[in-house]
């Protein structure tokens, strides 16, 4: 069963990998936020794979149901176009695929060899409801309640920067 | 197990599943046709067979040798992907639902659902379900068309506001259950109060959960008296107005795939799965939990055309103030109640 797990992980992870590319290479809004959802979808996979279930059902409820349809939703109401190449984007490119590898492959030897962290089996987080739960609503509480009263007050910030400012009273024309 | 016979048991229920639920979907069609037609005081589907009976078969036919059109202007590929996101996930959240206890076949233990018992079973129905809002969205805005986008907008927005108060709906039989495995709720109303009433969580104090759940779940398949959607005295036909032939089907399929999904989760949630009385010859025994099963879900199909046939449609400010406004209160305060007496 091992090897199972150790191809699904290979192919969810080339998945991920080829969406993030393809996010990047489109040019319309919309499909390159579709191939984050994908990303996402193959992200839970992975999640899943390992073990940690909750956290896996909960990324396709929240960041691929949730939130990416939001995103979806305002390309679709903006109906933004088609992004414009331009000469920076060019530079970008020459200068940030080498420097985006060589940033990698840094993060990558020292998480593998001097961070002191051991590689995970598969299947062996311990990531079922029944553990995230009681560490949730005990061991970090605070956090936990301090997160979801930041994300009010952006929410309460986006209301306000998008409501139209309290309207002036109309001038009386010359005429009255 | 060994591997090879996991992968034969997987696929054989595969197909059973499919099989069922694609014949359930057909006959649902022509069960809605009937008890329309009988509600409106017509006969509904007469002509093909006995009682219509063979009407969805014709209409398949129809649907399959019909030219597929696709219109110059649509956004092509996300065109043709849109359906198949509707159906794809309608028809993948039905592998995670339990249909009776697991029987035993020359010594395995085989679980009678497409999947094993998932411990986050519900999530994962509920995440596969939210996908499959994009379906919709992306074929309201790939076909170009104000009258496809406006439908598709509206149904994402409405699916995305009902979700909310269909979770929330659940969460109290969870907190008395204390589990997300679908198997384990309906092994937890097992039993009778004095007897003979079932010891079903909508008896045990769940039936504002059960209520909240259900207009919920209207709204979600964008059934009447939530089918803005495809309101037709105003959007033509909303998001599919722009697809004909199998595409349209698949659509179709979709919604009805997604009612049978709701039925049966409602069945395991509230109304204690395919626990009922059991008695007679071994292979009556057998039987009975999947007709109980089954028969819970034809009640809920039966609710869901009885509706149609009685209520108007709602207005679109209407729809999103009694979502936001009383179905999530509503849900909420059954959350909160439902934990102070388990606590208690």
């Amino acid at each position: 069963m091992l090897n199972i797990h150790l191809i699904l992980f290979l192919a969810f992870g080339a998945v991920a990998v080829a969406g993030a590319i393809n996010l990047l290479a489109q040019t319309h809004p919309i499909n390159s936020a579709l191939s984050l959802i994908a990303v996402m979808a193959a992200l839970a996979g992975e999640y899943l794979l390992l073990g940690a279930e909750f956290v896996a059902a909960v990324q396709v409820i929240v960041y691929a149901g949730a939130i990416m349809v939001l995103f979806v939703f305002t390309i679709m109401l903006l109906n933004a176009g088609v992004e414009e190449r331009t000469k920076g984007s060019r530079v970008a490119v020459l200068f940030g695929i080498p420097g985006m590898l060589l940033g990698s492959l840094l993060v990558a030897w020292v998480l593998l060899r001097h961070s002191g962290t051991e590689a995970v089996a598969a299947g062996a987080l311990p990531g079922s409801p029944a553990t995230i739960g009681p560490l949730l609503f005990h061991e970090f509480l605070l956090p936990f309640e301090i997160t979801s009263v930041l994300i009010l007050i952006a929410i309460m910030g986006a209301v306000v920067l998008a409501s139209k400012p309290p309207s002036s009273p109309v001038p009386p024309r010359k005429g009255d | 197990m060994p591997i090879w016979l996991y992968i034969l048991a997987s696929v054989i229920k595969s197909a059973v599943v499919l099989v069922v639920l694609l014949t359930a979907v057909a006959y649902t069609v022509w069960l809605e046709r009937k008890v329309v037609g009988h509600i409106q005081n017509r006969w509904g589907p007469t002509r093909v067979g006995p009682f219509g009976l063979l009407q969805p078969l014709a209409d398949g036919l129809k649907l399959f040798v019909k030219e597929d059109l696709t219109p110059p202007h649509v956004n092509k590929p996300l065109y043709i992907a849109a359906p198949m996101i509707a159906i794809i996930f309608a028809l993948t959240s039905i592998a995670l639902i339990p249909f009776g206890n697991p029987v035993t076949i020359g010594g395995y233990s085989i679980p009678l659902q497409v999947t094993t018992d998932v411990n986050t079973g519900l999530l994962l129905i509920l995440g596969v379900t939210s996908i499959g809002i994009y379906g919709v969205a992306l074929a309201g805005w790939s076909s170009n068309n104000k009258y496809s986008l406006l439908g598709g907008l509206r149904a994402s927005a409405q699916m995305v506001s009902y979700e909310i108060s269909l979770g929330l709906s659940l969460v109290g039989v969870l907190i008395m259950t204390g589990s997300f495995s679908l198997r384990t709720i309906v092994d937890s109303q097992a039993g009778h109060f004095w007897g003979f009433i079932p010891r079903w969580n909508i008896f045990t104090g769940q039936f504002i959960g059960f209520f909240c759940y259900l207009i919920a779940a209207y709204a979600e398949t964008n059934r009447i008296p939530f089918d803005l959607p495809e309101a037709e005295t105003e959007l033509v036909a909303g998001y599919h107005t722009e697809y004909s032939a199998m595409k349209f089907a698949m659509f179709f399929m979709a919604e009805y795939a997604n009612m049978i999904t709701v039925a049966c989760l409602a069945t395991l949630m509230f109304f204690g799965g395919w626990r009922g009385p059991v008695f007679g010859p071994a292979i009556l025994q057998a039987v009975l939990p999947l007709f109980w099963f089954a028969a819970k879900v034809f009640v809920f199909l039966f609710i869901y055309i009885w509706v149609r046939g009685t209520l108007p449609r709602f207005r679109y400010d209407q729809l999103m103030a009694f979502g936001w406004k009383f179905l999530l209160p509503l849900s909420l305060v059954n959350l909160i109640a439902t934990a102070i007496a388990v606590v208690w």
